[in-house]
């Protein structure tokens, strides 16, 4: 065998993973390998991996169970780190760990964008004074990440378990994208939840994919196989610039998907009667270029990026359709990431308003409504890209607030004619205001009051009266929302605005 | 048995079906009204209503049960 031949032997050797039944296992249970993963992640032909090696002279295991290197998602770079269950179940020895940093060091130094392909059982704990303490040892991953979290995208896609520690991995990335029935997220296995605490509990119940999407919000899309979770990252990954400096790239406009024209026919003019938003959004975007983010959590607040004229938008959008659009902890916490991730990454944000407020009553207050709705007004005020928001119907409260109102830097506050700004609805106003006078009255008197108040407050808050105080820049006609929109991102592009200098707020969590 | 409950704390303003009826997955059951919004409340599941456990002009708590399915 020549030089070359030996090499590239055992570098085949390597490629190959763990033992032959843990490779059978996996086909069998649908999922792929770690380099099949990597060869359906990246363009073909252009990649680099370092420490192959890693461990081989030592315990043997192939490549230390991690794949790291760099390669190219739609003719851009990026860096990844890939698990490989099939050796030692993805479990972090100590070469693992440096093989980690160092990647990521390489995308801080490159600033292009980080993907970790999990798939691992967790530390090695016959290792861990050498891989779970010290300066470069296992916390420094979770260091590393928080530095990078702005800096470049991070995007995790949780093939399998991310257990304990490993479990912060998927915590501090932008994005969380869980394969059902394989990935899960927890930091004490449901066998350690019994013996320490005496709780009976399954793994799909405490840390499954869907739990973690529809409950903890922990996970942000919900796929059903390997392969979609990769397409889902390489689709994720073109709205997005390569680091907090550069911009997202502008594409050649589609039109939207239903016609614009018909936006007015879709929107009820009784405030208080439900329609579907996502209705709304096709007619507004380009074709296709919707992608939700956190779908199945929180869903009286959408949220999810897309394309007005070919560029690409945030846009965070109230559900009338569930929960009536109100305002929850939850969502407020939602909207919050969802603003500071695009902000961090120069997307402009579209506010699509219809909110009664924030929700009220015992249980949010002690939940702290008040703190987790800070938490989106923080953000909304922080976010300095281009911001515009569209009043559809109704916007109560602090709602408006929370919706990037007036007061919030807005480039814009576009209303539809539909469009209703009030602290809160006539009822409840009329009904705060003179509710002593209203309880001296009786009968037809008491209707006649109420019913007199109710149209004095209407014409108060009359839109034409809000647009001709400048409380809105403009009255848009429904079916001139998407040109006006699109004209008007263009327009802001060039926005530059900084936030006084400091070292940071102090956020509301 | 399945239970269909209400998402949000309010005032149960229509009672759409009852004991006995037929409803299929995604159909409106009952209309709340919480917020001054009208929310409808739809079957998650196809099935028939065994009982209806709230009547109009009720407040219902969040998760309260409004209907059972069989």
């Amino acid at each position: 065998m020549n030089p070359d031949e030996e090499v590239l032997a055992k570098i085949e050797q390597i490629k190959q993973g763990g033992p032959e039944r843990y490779r059978q296992r996996a086909k069998a249970e649908g999922r792929l390998l770690a380099r099949e993963r990597l060869a359906r992640l990246l363009d073909p032909g252009c990649g680099v991996e370092d420490g192959i090696f890693a461990d081989a002279a030592d315990e043997g295991n192939p490549a230390d169970a991690v794949i790291t290197g760099i390669g190219k998602i739609h003719g851009r770079t990026i860096c990844y780190m890939a698990n490989d269950p099939t050796v030692k179940a993805g479990s972090w020895g100590p070469k693992t760990v440096e093989k980690i940093l160092r990647i990521q060091e390489t995308a801080a130094n490159l600033r292009v964008p980080l993907l970790y392909l999990v798939d691992s059982a967790g530390a090695r704990i016959t290792h861990q004074v050498e891989m779970f303490p010290g300066r470069r040892h296992a916390g420094r991953i979770f260091y590393n990440e928080v530095m990078l979290s702005g800096l470049v995208p991070q995007v995790c896609l949780l093939f399998g378990p991310s257990a304990a520690g490993g479990a912060y991995i998927p915590a501090f990335c932008d994005l969380v994208v869980m394969v059902e029935g394989h990935a899960s997220m927890y930091l004490g296995s449901p066998r350690m939840a019994e013996m320490v605490i005496g709780e009976k509990t399954t793994l799909e119940d405490m840390g499954g994919a869907r739990m973690h999407c529809e409950i903890s919000g922990c996970g942000d899309m919900l796929v059903q196989r390997d392969e979609e979770a990769i397409d889902t990252a390489r689709r994720y990954l073109q709205y997005f610039p390569d680091h907090c400096d550069s911009q997202p790239e502008v594409v050649p406009t589609i039109d939207a998907a239903k016609n614009p024209e018909e936006l007015a026919h879709l929107i009820p003019t009784n405030q208080n009667v439900p329609f579907d938003m996502f209705e709304l959004i096709e007619h507004l975007v380009d074709a296709n270029s919707f992608l939700e983010i956190k779908a199945l959590f929180a869903k009286e607040l959408i949220t999810g990026l897309a394309r007005l004229g070919g560029r690409v938008v945030g846009i965070v959008a109230s559900q009338p359709k569930v929960k009536g659009g109100v305002l929850f902890v939850d969502s407020a916490d939602k909207g919050a990431r969802f603003i500071a991730l695009c902000d961090a990454f120069n997307i402009p944000l579209l506010f699509l308003a219809d909110v009664p407020g924030f929700m009220i009553g015992s249980k949010v207050e002690r939940q702290g409504i008040i703190r987790h709705g800070a938490k989106m007004i923080y953000a909304v005020s922080e976010a300095t890209v281009p911001k515009i928001s569209v009043i559809v119907r109704k916007v109560y409260g602090a709602g408006l607030y929370a919706m990037c109102g007036p007061a919030y830097g807005a480039d814009a506050t576009l209303a539809l004619p539909t469009a209703y700004i009030a602290v809160m609805g006539p009822e409840a106003a009329v009904n705060a205001v003179y509710y002593n006078k209203i309880m001296e009255l009786q009968g037809e008197e008491r209707e006649h009051f109420i019913r007199e108040r109710r149209e004095e407050y209407r014409r108060d808050i009359d839109l034409y009266k809000l647009a001709s105080r400048l409380i809105v820049d403009a009255i848009i006609p429904p079916s001139r929302l998407r040109e006006e929109l699109i004209n008007r991102f263009a327009v802001y592009a060039s926005k530059h605005v900084t936030n006084p200098r400091k070292r940071h707020g102090v956020m509301p969590v | 048995m399945h239970v269909i409950i209400a998402p949000m704390a309010g005032t149960v303003s229509q009672v759409l079906v009852q004991a006995g009826d037929a409803v299929t997955s995604g159909q409106d059951v009952v209309i709340l009204e919480s917020m001054k919004m009208e929310i409808a409340v739809q079957a998650e599941v196809s099935g028939r209503v065994k009982a209806v456990k709230v009547s109009e002009g009720a407040f219902v708590d969040e998760d309260s049960i409004l209907l059972e399915l069989e």
